[in-house]
């Protein structure tokens, strides 16, 4: 979730009362986003690096987390203002759009060169707009705070402002090679080359730095030029010196460059609607023409309010109340959203402001309603939905064989299903084999692939507990994921383990025995009593039926103590002395028997009656 | 030993003044018996405060096994005297026979003489001072004679403690306490003459058993709680998942934060899923980038390549988006369901983060489920887990509109925390399944580590999940009960 840091008494006097840090904790947990911590700038830098700053700022900040979806609220004045709305201190501000002062729009062209690099940019206008130092920062702090949650870090969109009296239309957007692009970056005073400027930027490790990876590979970077060539800004990196704007700038022009034309909008509409307020014509932006390489041409900011209706009757339903159509209008313009009621009061229909992207759906009109309503004035109703409990057959089976195993002395642990390759294979012995799911973008070295066995995990959890008074005696009863299908593509069957991903789980039974001697007559009681416990018998002849056990031959076991486990004829896991190579991949300085075998539900069949 | 004996003796003798040596009383009243097992009698006795011990520790004089036989048979010299016939006897016999000092000691008293090389009585008769003086008291033996008695090796130092014994603070308590019942006390029918009583300030015996992981406590109580609200557990053994049923059939967008890779676990083998459903996905597809179901949609370039990524599953949403699908497939049935297993996120390890923990979800799917309905039955879930006062805050996520974070008043911890997440499916996600219009899913969801941290008071993750939890650990808690509300 987005932070904002916001200075307490700045916020207060927007909302016209100071109020205690409980109240507006109440307002925040009311409207939807949270104060989530009280500091001052002075504050932030000891955190940050344990240095008093005598000099810094110690008024109050509050740090408030506001949804994803909210991109109105990531400055002081998107909050005052809902805020103010909620609370019915001022009514919703109607954004509007203002015909050019010179009769003209400004024009932006778009290249075809552009295309392949970052082919979309929208613009618009703010006239006659008057900063404070406040507001000012606000403005470069809001495109901060765009840049990195919905713009992506800049490699979605990217945002230029500009003092529109230091440059002349109509602007051109065309992408050159590096070399060919020539100019003063902003806070620099030499003139660079875009090649220079990266290798700049690139090795004073300049927080700019972090961006050079979105176009640095591209045979030609995109630029804005205004009439004269003057370079406005080299998106998604810099803007130029010559038309940055400044506290006294009064006309301001915003360019969006992006890959994706809804978010572009999105960005632009905000910072056009957030910092509107502080125009001469208040809530006023002037559009710019766009023309587009293939010589089709549009107006933005495109402001134009989105109608969607909801039934009344939905509304009430699906938020459990039942008020008047005239309450849902009320609620709705607590949530700075202006609606109309069908002329049988049937429907309501909401004008939903530019500011608002997240309202794509009746739910979300319908979501308003209940937020403004209160969702903590709602009735607490148990719905009638008759249905019967039921537990997964073979979690319930896991579950008995895990309290009989408890019982039988052993100790339940819960180890990670991520591991790396050598516990799969190398580690235990075994040879590649390709049976593995492998993760292709782990951030940590030990969480590479997914474990097919328990078995290094009962080695790690032993040699965790290397200290502890011998003989350990563990178990896990757990998934273990392995590549291939089971061959059951029935997507309405809950058992066909999503084949359809190529892995599927299997759910093992691992136990280990740890002492000064490896005495594998313990774990062989294990599995005799888990036998027992699940009423499979003995199948001394070797008839099929029961269990019986054959010596092995797999490697991670001490040559000639592998002991297969055949149940019904069919192998369903193994156990034996741990070989003495793996207990030293392991780093274990003691004798170690393991047993592991695949719980399915084939061995309930002797416990579960059967018609 | 002759406990009853001893018991009498003692009292006898107590009762008309003190034992100076407990040594020497044990002797008086039974020569033949064990003096340990004397004091360990002494030592009950003074456990109940009945006899009061004074520990004493003196050095004694005591005859050597040589000084012994002195008593029964004489002394060398006089051995020697006594077997000397008319013949006499040749010294080196006479050495031989009775040790290497009989001889000088015997000639010395003038008790024989050597005539012709041969030993001969000189003395009538003899008197045998060393005997008598041995068969005395040692202790008032002239100092120089003792001496040459412990150079000849008769007597030796013995260090000897014993006991002062005399009247304890509750003399009069006779009876004796004991604190096990043997067999033999049953036979002999014993146990009816004592007393019993055991020790409350020790800890007992560790019993030899298995121990249940602490998660697998809470786990099942979770599950029971469930079961008791009639929901059905739902199938979640996948971990491998791929993107379309994890985030694009709940209508999640591809460029959502969360699907990106330093949030997802993005799978490099098996890479990608294929036919995972039918035309569903063009609904879904169609939904997402162009809108529709009464939605303006997301308005991008859906790709079915992101759709196909396979990944570790982020949440186990993903299966209850696949139990949903089958709802609508098989003609819908109101529903409850739940899990509780893994999920996975690409995070580095923290005090408060894993890569991989347990999702606790619940859904319901009616007919008209409203917001009053997740909140109640949300509600009832958490006061069953004993936290009766909860409350909720408008929240966003990208599948479910409207959107609650809960929070509850926790009694132990005595502050609001954040339970968990909830809120109704998006019709984006319900309609394209091919659910009725009407019906609508509410669900929430909490991580079954944290619950598991409180009800344990433990403060780090990485203590209670993973490869190197202390087997102590798991070993020393309490059962997991919730007190219901």
């Amino acid at each position: 979730m987005p932070k904002v840091n916001i200075n307490r008494d700045h916020l207060f006097k927007r909302l016209g009362k100071v109020y205690t840090q409980e109240e507006f904790e109440d307002l925040c947990f009311q409207y939807g986003v949270e104060l989530d911590e009280v500091t001052s700038e002075r504050d932030m830098i000891l955190k940050e690096t344990g240095v008093e700053d005598k000099a810094a700022s110690d008024e109050v900040i509050y740090k408030i987390d506001v949804s994803a979806n909210r991109y109105d609220l990531l400055c002081i004045e998107g909050i005052a203002r809902s805020l103010n709305v909620y609370n019915g201190k001022l009514s919703i501000p109607k954004y509007h759009i203002v015909p050019p002062v010179n009769g003209t729009h400004e024009k932006l062209i778009v290249d075809k060169s552009v295309e392949g690099v970052r082919p979309v940019i929208v613009a618009g206008i703010l006239r006659n707009i008057e900063f404070t130092q406040e507001t000012y920062d606000s403005f470069i702090d809001l495109q901060e705070k765009l840049h990195a949650n919905i713009c992506k870090k800049r490699a979605l969109v990217s945002i230029g402002t500009h003092d529109l009296d230091t440059v002349k239309g109509p602007f051109t957007y065309k992408a050159l090679p590096p070399k060919e692009i020539k100019f003063v970056p902003l806070s620099q005073t030499k003139q660079f080359d875009a090649e220079e400027l990266f290798n700049f930027y690139d090795t004073t490790n300049s927080h700019l730095k972090k961006y050079l990876h979105i176009i640095k590979d591209s045979a030609v970077y995109p630029g804005i030029y205004d009439s004269n060539n003057v370079l406005l800004s080299l998106p998604p990196i810099i803007n130029g010196e010559h038309s940055k704007i400044k506290l006294s700038t009064k006309n301001v022009f915003i360019e969006v460059t992006a890959t994706d034309r809804t978010k572009a909008n999105i960005v632009l509409n905000t910072m056009l609607t957030m910092f509107a307020e502080y125009c001469k014509i208040p809530h006023s932006m002037e559009q710019v023409e766009v023309v587009e390489a293939d010589g089709k041409s549009a107006l933005y900011p495109q402001i134009e309010e989105k109608q969607i209706s909801a039934d009344v009757d939905y509304i009430n339903k699906s938020i459990g109340i039942n008020i008047q159509p005239t309450e849902m209008v009320s609620m709705l313009k607590r949530m700075s959203l202006e609606s109309k009621l069908s002329s049988d009061s049937k429907s309501v229909t909401v004008s939903v402001p530019v500011t608002r992207s997240d309202i794509m759906h009746a739910c979300d009109v319908m979501e308003d309603v209940a937020i403004g309503y209160g969702y903590n004035n709602l009735v607490k109703e148990i719905p009638k939905t008759h249905t019967q409990g039921r537990i997964q057959p073979i979690n319930k089976l896991s579950e008995l064989l895990s309290a009989e195993v408890a019982l039988a002395g052993f100790t339940e642990i819960m180890t990670f299903v991520l591991c790396q390759n050598q516990d799969n294979f190398g580690g235990l012995n075994k040879v590649e084999d390709g049976s593995s799911v492998k993760i292709a973008n782990a951030v940590s070295e030990e969480f590479t692939e997914v474990r097919t066995n328990l078995i290094n995990s009962l080695m790690k959890s032993v040699v965790s507990n290397k200290a502890a008074p011998l003989p350990l005696k563990l178990f896990e009863l757990s998934d273990v994921s392995v590549k291939g299908s089971t061959g059951n593509k029935d997507l309405t069957d809950p058992n066909s383990n999503n084949s359809d991903v190529g892995a599927y789980n299997k759910r093992m039974l691992g136990a280990i025995y740890c002492a000064n001697s490896a005495k594998i007559e313990v774990i062989h009681g294990l599995l005799d009593r888990v036998m027992l416990s699940l009423n499979i018998k003995p199948d001394t002849t070797r008839s099929g039926k029961g269990y019986y056990l054959e010596i092995g031959t797999d490697k991670v076991f001490l040559p000639g103590t592998c002991i297969n486990i055949i149940v019904n004829g069919k192998k369903v896991g193994y156990m034996g002395i741990i070989h003495p190579i793996v207990l030293k991949n392991y780093g274990c300085p003691f004798p170690c028997t393991v047993l592991e075998l695949e719980v399915t539900m084939d061995l309930a069949k002797n416990i579960i009656y059967q018609d | 030993m002759n406990k009853e004996l001893f018991n009498e003796k003692l009292f006898s003798t107590l009762d008309n003044g003190e034992i100076e040596n407990s040594r020497d009383w044990s002797n008086s009243v039974d020569p033949s018996c064990n003096y340990n097992d004397v004091v360990g009698l002494l030592k009950s006795w003074e456990s109940l405060n009945t006899i009061k011990l004074d520990y004493i520790d003196s050095i004694v004089n005591c005859l050597t096994d040589a000084g012994k036989e002195v008593l029964k048979n004489g002394s060398p010299e006089a051995r020697l005297y006594q077997s000397l016939t008319a013949e006499g006897m040749s010294p080196a016999d006479a050495n031989k026979q009775f040790g290497a000092s009989a001889f000088g000691s015997a000639k010395n008293k003038g008790w024989i003489e050597i005539v012709k090389g041969k030993i001969l009585r000189k003395a009538e008769s003899i008197v045998d001072t060393v005997k008598q003086d041995l068969e005395g008291d040692l202790s008032k033996l002239d100092a120089k004679i003792l001496t040459d008695y412990k150079k000849a090796r008769f007597v030796e130092e013995k260090k000897m403690s014993f006991y002062k014994v005399s009247k304890g603070e509750q003399y009069n308590k006779r009876s004796k306490e004991l604190s096990d019942l043997t067999t033999d006390m049953l036979k002999d029918e014993s146990w009816s003459k004592e007393s019993f009583k055991v020790n409350i300030n020790a800890m007992g015996l560790v019993p030899e058993s298995g121990y249940r992981h602490p998660l697998s406590k809470v786990k099942n109580e979770f599950k029971q709680i469930f079961l008791d609200m009639g929901f059905e557990e739902m199938p979640t053994f996948n971990f491998v998942e791929n993107g379309f049923w994890n985030f694009d059939a709940l209508f999640q967008p591809q460029q959502h934060p969360a699907r990106e890779s330093h949030d997802t676990f993005f799978i490099k083998d098996p890479m990608t899923s294929h036919d995972f459903t039918d035309e569903h996905l063009e609904r879904v597809k169609k939904v997402h980038s162009v809108g529709g179901y009464g939605s303006l949609g997301w308005i991008y370039d859906w790709k079915i390549e992101e759709a196909e990524k396979n990944i570790l599953r982020t949440h186990t949403t993903a299966v209850s988006a696949r139990m949903l699908y089958k709802l609508a497939q098989n003609g819908f049935k109101p529903k409850k369901y739940f899990s509780i297993d893994r999920v996975f996120r690409n995070e580095t390890l923290d005090a408060t983060h894993l890569a991989e923990f347990h999702q606790v979800e619940g859904v319901i799917a009616d007919v008209d489920i409203s917001l009053s309905h997740l909140i109640g039955v949300i509600s009832e879930f958490f006061k069953r887990l004993g936290i009766d006062n909860i409350r909720f805050k408008p929240a966003f996520n990208p599948y479910t509109e409207p959107s609650m974070e809960i929070f509850g008043y926790h009694p132990m911890l005595k502050r609001w925390v954040e339970l968990g997440n909830s809120g109704i499916f998006r019709p984006e996600m319900l309609l394209p399944m091919g659910l009725p219009e009407n019906v609508r899913v509410a669900a929430w969801g909490l991580s079954l580590e944290r619950p598991t941290m409180i009800k344990y008071g433990l403060d780090n993750i990485r203590n209670i999940f993973g490869n190197n939890i202390n087997v102590n650990f798991i070993k020393n808690n309490p059962i997991c009960m919730f007190e219901s509300k």
